[in-house]
This record gives structure tokens, sequence and C-alpha cells, in this order.
């Protein structure tokens, strides 16, 4: 029974927050990993992006919500994400029409994209800022729990509570329809082959007559759709705030590199082995450490590793250990 | 036109403008008041010594740093360090134990590290490592944690931190450098040599561990209670005031003698921060011209061709590096004394490091010259395009009427339009002008 409830009370800290997180991670770095793989630069507007995509389906999903239209049990923002989704793949188009395709036509450096992806995430996050302002915004409605605490606890008759929110589990099964899509696409079909194909060696699938644009226009709207899908369930799940969006740069950057920049399988390991890491170092162990150790040794601390506020340290942490000993991450991505 | 001319020009402008913010207030823009325009110029000053300091990891060597925040922040934390009082007895109380406690945890490291280098790769090792890290980190938090709470219950509603040494605030600029190559040495050792974005993203993250450190270490510098009062290098205006002599050599100017006291404060610093940029900016341009910095242009523009020449391309990267930060170091502590506080939670990277690098790229990056000027032009434009931004909507919503809603939204959100030129004037002349205002000889 002790063991049973440390292990709820397990599950209900760490486990379920932690698939939750992680799930957004991943497709974050998802994102991340697309755009380096294809258009090989790291893209500093992502978080801001991510942020433009959230505050466009945050505000269909009040102009749903005036208009009376609901989604039942679920989140309003889900009707309104595919709006959010069109939207963010035009002005992420318009961008590489007007920014990034110059630099493609001179070769330039890496290191010259990055510079330019930075322009990008000013003016994004300025137009962010500039329409909704840089306040907290909550948009999630409907059923705010799939499992109520009390309601586990009277079902199961045990001391700790689980409690799931309706957030959670969405993210989590929104994340492997997305996953699961995404690997059929790059595949299966032709125009994901061609991706691979550009990927992994230009020369080559130039000579074979892909055509370059038109592989780089399916990545755009790609990470278009996986950055407002993010940073939609990120939003659902804690809140919107413009500068948050921008400080998952770290995050996100940390999961795409441990798994292995390039890699799309090595950027959900990432999310996932980066989220647990968060969220268990920086929980305080004593409730579950209580049931599991004999009275005599129960602990007077929190047993707490680290303060929640060094949660990016520990995302750097990892970061900084799998650039020392494998710089390539854990699926060996390039290392251009 | 010759160059030389041209550059004149450009410097003479921003001195123009900033002497038009002290004289006019010509269509709601300047203000018209002599402190608003040396305010603007003394941060100018610090903006453009940052700008340098990129400049020379950039420009000079194309290293690609976007944690000048944490570089800064550590300036600023010197400040506290060197020059406020310690706080009685908080070193008797706590002071050694975090000491030792901090020492048990660079042990622990460097142990870790012998550890790896000595013993054979196998499970053995791996099992040794995790224990002395573990077992580390557990005697660390044993010493760690009482010492800290010993010297947080010191008095926690002015002091609870350590305090400093009580030297002269002057000495810490030069402390704040050494910090801040300190921390960027540490970062040089494990990210460069790798692939260039990897420095980016390795400079990003400490930049922002370095905040959430200020922010949760009271111990260190009271975290988000921020420290006020930190002594200055200049009189304070109270004094000032009350001197006759002053009143009197201010009447004789035609001031008031409150009016004189802060222009006569804000004078002091400028000066104090033009002969800093100066001595760098001498010292930056002799670098530039000597073999070393011709070496590391042609490291940063053919990295085979100067390894095949013998040069090692790692050891120069972090020996710039360090240098670079270093002198964003002195800077923030810089700021940090024109503040006279050190308030880790108005630390924003957008204003900290992204701002800086709009800075260096516009005013030509590989320049000093160029760097100096783009610090303080693009700082001059930081300020004003907020005035600038209301002036525009409003002309532009002039035709609605004052209680339409879009009106009122785009009027209180036109101060967030600077995040947005900023990026604009970065992608223009990246796009348009990628050598700058000033560009490399």
């Amino acid at each position: 029974m002790e063991l049973l409830n440390a292990l709820v009370a397990f599950t209900n800290f760490v486990g379920v927050p932690a698939i939750a997180y992680g799930s957004q991670l991943a497709i974050g770095a998802l994102g991340v990993t697309l755009v380096y793989s294809v258009l090989r630069f790291s893209n500093f507007a992502h978080g801001d992006t991510m942020a433009f995509g959230t505050m466009v389906t945050i505000l269909f999903t009040w102009w749903f919500q005036s208009a009376g239209v609901s989604f039942g049990p679920l989140p309003t923002a889900l009707l309104a994400l595919p709006l959010g989704i069109a939207v963010t793949m035009l002005l992420v188009l318009i961008t590489d029409r007007t920014v990034y395709r110059f630099y493609r036509e001179q070769k330039a450096k890496p290191v010259v994209f990055v510079m330019v992806s930075l322009g990008v995430m000013f003016m994004m996050n300025g137009l962010v800022r500039f329409i909704i302002g840089p306040g907290d915004q909550r948009f999630s409605d409907g059923e705010r729990f799939i499992i109520k605490a009390r309601a586990f606890k009277q079902m199961t008759g045990l001391d700790e509570g689980l409690a799931i929110k309706t957030s959670q589990g969405i993210t989590v099964v929104t994340a492997i329809v997305v996953v699961a899509l995404l690997f059929w696409f790059l595949n299966k079909t032709r125009t994901g082959k061609s991706m691979r194909a550009y990927s992994d060696n230009e020369d080559l699938a130039l000579l074979s007559g892909i055509n370059p644009e038109r592989v780089v226009m399916y990545t755009w709207l790609i990470v278009a759709t996986l950055a407002t899908i993010a940073g939609v369930l990120y939003g659902l799940d804690k809140s919107f705030k413009p500068f948050t969006y921008f400080q998952l740069l770290l995050p996100i950057f940390a999961s795409a590199i441990v798994g292995g920049l390039g890699s799309p399988i090595g950027a959900i390991a990432g999310g996932f082995i980066i989220a647990f890491s968060e969220v268990t170092i920086t929980y305080a162990w004593k409730k579950v450490a209580t049931y599991v150790l004999p009275e005599s040794m129960a602990p007077d601390g929190l047993v707490q590793l680290l303060s929640t506020d060094y949660k990016f340290a520990v995302s750097f942490a990892i970061l900084i250990i799998v650039l020392l000993f494998k710089p390539t991450g854990i699926f060996k991505g390039k290392s251009v | 036109m010759s160059d030389t001319v041209k550059h004149s020009l450009l410097f003479a402008f921003v001195g123009l403008l900033i002497l038009m913010e002290g004289a006019t207030n010509f269509a709601g823009i300047f203000s018209g008041s002599w402190n608003s325009a040396l305010v603007i110029l003394n941060m100018g000053l610090i903006s453009a010594i940052m700008a340098l300091g990129v400049n020379l990891q950039w420009g000079f060597a194309g290293l690609f740093n976007v944690g000048i925040m944490g570089f800064t922040a550590l300036g600023g934390l010197a400040v506290v360090l060197v020059s406020t009082d310690p706080t009685p007895g908080a070193f008797a109380a706590g002071g050694m134990g975090i000491l030792m406690a901090l020492v048990m945890g660079a042990l622990t490291v460097v142990g870790a590290v012998a550890i790896y280098k000595f013993m054979k790769p196998g499970i053995a090792r791996t099992l040794v490592l995790l224990a002395v890290l573990i077992a580390g980190f557990f005697i660390y938090r044993a010493i760690f944690d009482p010492s800290v709470e010993a010297v947080e219950a010191i008095n926690p509603a002015l002091e609870g931190n350590l305090g400093g040494l009580g030297l002269p605030v002057l000495l810490a600029w030069p402390a704040g450098g050494l910090l801040a190559a300190g921390a960027a040495w540490l970062i040089g050792k494990t990210a460069l040599g790798l692939r260039s974005d990897y420095l980016a993203i390795a400079t990003l993250g400490i930049a922002e561990i370095i905040i959430s450190v200020l922010k949760n270490e009271d111990w260190l510098s009271r975290g988000v209670k921020n420290v006020v009062g930190l002594p200055r290098p200049v009189p304070y205006e109270v004094d000032l005031q009350n001197d006759p002599s002053f009143v009197e050599r201010a009447a004789s100017f035609g001031l008031d003698p409150v009016e004189g006291s802060t222009i006569f404060v804000k004078l002091g610093y400028s000066i104090l921060f033009t002969l800093v940029l100066l001595a760098l900016l001498w010292m930056a341009q002799m670098a530039l011209r000597s073999p070393w910095g011709r070496m590391m242009r042609a490291i940063r523009d053919n990295e085979v061709a100067a390894e095949a020449m013998g040069k090692d391309v790692t050891r120069r990267h972090l020996q710039i590096f360090v240098l670079g930060s270093a002198i964003c170091g002195i800077a923030g502590a810089m700021m940090t004394t024109l503040d006279s506080q050190l308030t880790p939670g108005t630390y924003n990277p957008l204003r900290f490091t992204f701002l800086i690098w709009v800075m260096v790229i516009v005013g030509g990056s590989g320049n000093n010259f160029g760097a100096v000027l783009g610090g303080m032009l693009i700082w001059f434009f930081w300020i004003k395009v907020e005035p600038m931004g209301i002036e525009l909507i409003e002309l532009l919503t002039s035709f609605l009427a004052d209680d339409n809603w879009l009106k009122g939204h785009l009027i209180e959100n036109a101060s967030h339009m600077r995040l947005f030129t900023m990026g604009l004037i970065l992608l223009l002349v990246l796009r348009f002008s990628p050598r700058g205002l000033i560009p490399e000889k």
C-alpha cells in the first residue's frame, strides 16, 4: 500500500507533468531539427514562431467563444488550431520569400542565417507583443480534468490522489498523432522522401531533379504546423506569455541537440530526456520518500535537489554533458 | 568624399542627435532636457563598450556569442562584491561554510574529471564517477544549506547577504571584467571547437543560468530583493546643493542648484565612461593592427588554411572569446555603477544581448569605430523609437474617434514597436549593407 501510494504520488507530480511537457518539447524540437536538416541553420525564431501561432489561435478562440461556438468538454482552442496553423504558415512563407531566400541564393554561411533568424525573432516578438500585449493570457476552457484527485482517491481507496488535466491528455494524444503523421509523411510520401534526400545530400538531390524551392516550402509548412501545435499545447497546459515562449528556446534547442540535431527520432527522445530531468531534479521528493522509507529514516527537508528556478540550469547541464562527450547527440545527428 | 570625412560626419550626426535632445523639443521626439540628453549619452557610451567587446568576438574572430546579458550581469555582481561594505557577522555566521562548500563542489568536479581521464573506460569508471559526483553533491549541500540559512537570517530586510569588500567602486570595473572572463573561459573551454551554432546555444544557456543564480542566491547579492544605494565614484547631488561654492558656480552658468547638480553628476559619469571607452578603443585598434589581429582575421576567413600555417585555432578562439567577454563584464559593472543598484529582475536577453548585436551589425562588424558608432546610434533610436511610434500611430489613427477601441489598443501597445523596428533595421542592414555603416577596411 505504501509503495502504491508512493507510485501514485510520483506519477501525479513527476510522471504526468513530465510526459506532457516532454511531448510539447518534442514537437518543438522536431521543428528546430527539420529547419536544421533541410535549411541547415539553427532557427532562433522558433520560439517566437510558436508564440505567433499560439497568439493567432487564441484570437480565433476568443472569436469562437464570443460567437458561442464550443467544442463540448474539449477546449475551443482545438477548433481554432487549424486556422492558427494556416495563418502561421502564411507568415512563415512570407518570411522565407522576403528574408531567407535571398541568403539561400547567395549560399551564405550558416552563421549568417542564424543572425538573420535573430532579426526575424525580433520582428515576430515585437508583432506578438504589439497585437496581444506582453501579459499572461489563459485561453483553456471546457472540462479541466480527465481524472480528479478526489475521484481517484474514492475509486482506489488510496491516500494519494492522481489528477490528469484535460490539457495533458490532449497533449499526449496530439503528440502521438502528429509524430505518426510526420513519420508517415517523411518515409512514405514522395515529397517526404525528397525532403530526406535533400537533407542527406543536397547535390545528389538536385541532380536527381528534386526542386529545392519545393522542398524548402514544404519544410516551412510543416515547421509552422509543428510550432503552432507545440505552442498551443504548451499554452493550454500552462498559460500563454510571449516572453515564456522566447525562453522555451533553450530547452527546445537542448532537446534537439541531445537527441542529435537533424534526427527526428532524436528530437523526440531529447524532448523527453530534458523534460524528465527538469521535473525530477526540481521536484521535492519528501512525499514519495516518506512513503518508501521506514519511519525512522523519513527526511526532514524537502529533498529537492535544485530549486524550481534552476530548471534552465538542468537542460543546460545536460546540453553541456552531451556536447562534451557526444557532440553529435544520442541518435547520430549531423555535425557540420 | 573620402571615407574619413564620411565616417566623421556619421559620428557628428550622432553628436547632433544628442545635442538636439538637449536643446529642442522638436516634433515631440526630442525632450529638450539636458538631463535626458546626458542619460542617453551615458548609456550610449556603455553600449558602445559592449559593442566593442562583441565586435572583438564577432568582427575579429567570427565567434557568435549570444550570452552578452550574462557577462553584463556578472559585471554588475562584481560591483556588489567589491564596493559594498561587508555585512557585520555574516562571514563568521556562514561565509566560511559557503566558501568551504564551494571549494568542495569544485573539488568534486576536479575529482570527477581526474577519474574520467585516468581510469580505463568501462563499468567500473562509470560507477566510481557516479559515486564521486553523488557523494560530492550531498556533502556540498550539507555544508552549503545551513551556512546560507545563517547568512540570510542576518537582518533580512536590509542585508541578508555576505556583502562586499568595501573597496572603491572604480576597482569593481576591472573586477567585473575578470569575473566575466572566468565564466567565458569555462564556457569557451566546452563549446569552442564544436560547430558554430553550438557556441551560440551554449552562451544563450549560460546567460540564463547566470541570471537565475543572481535572482535566487540571496546570500550573494540579495536576489530579487535587489541591492540599492551602491557607492558612487562621483559626488551626490544633495551634497553639491548644500555646497555654497557649487551653488554660486551653477548660478554663474544660469542654472538653479538642482538642475546644475544633476547635470554635474551625469557629466562626471560621461567623462569617466568616455575615458574607459577611449582606452578600450585604443587597445582594440592596436590589437587589430598588430600581427595578432591579422592572425585572428586570417583564422576567421579561412580556418583550415590558418591551421595549416600552424595556428592553434581553438586556443586563439578561446583567447579572444575571453577578452571580448571581459569587456562586456567591464561595461556591465559600469552600468550597475551608473544605476547605483543591482536589479537581477530587469535583465532581459532582448535588451542586453540581441540589441548589442544589432549595434555591432549596423555599425559595421570588424571595425572598432563602427561598433562604437552603432552602439551610440542604436541606443539613441532604442530610446526614441517609442515616442516616434506613438507619434506615428496617433497620426495614422487621427481619423478615428478618441474612444475607438482600436485606437486605444494601438496607442497602448505602440511601445512594443521598438522590438519590431530593431528587427527590421537588423534585417535591412544585413540584406542591403551587410558590411555596416563603417565597413571593415
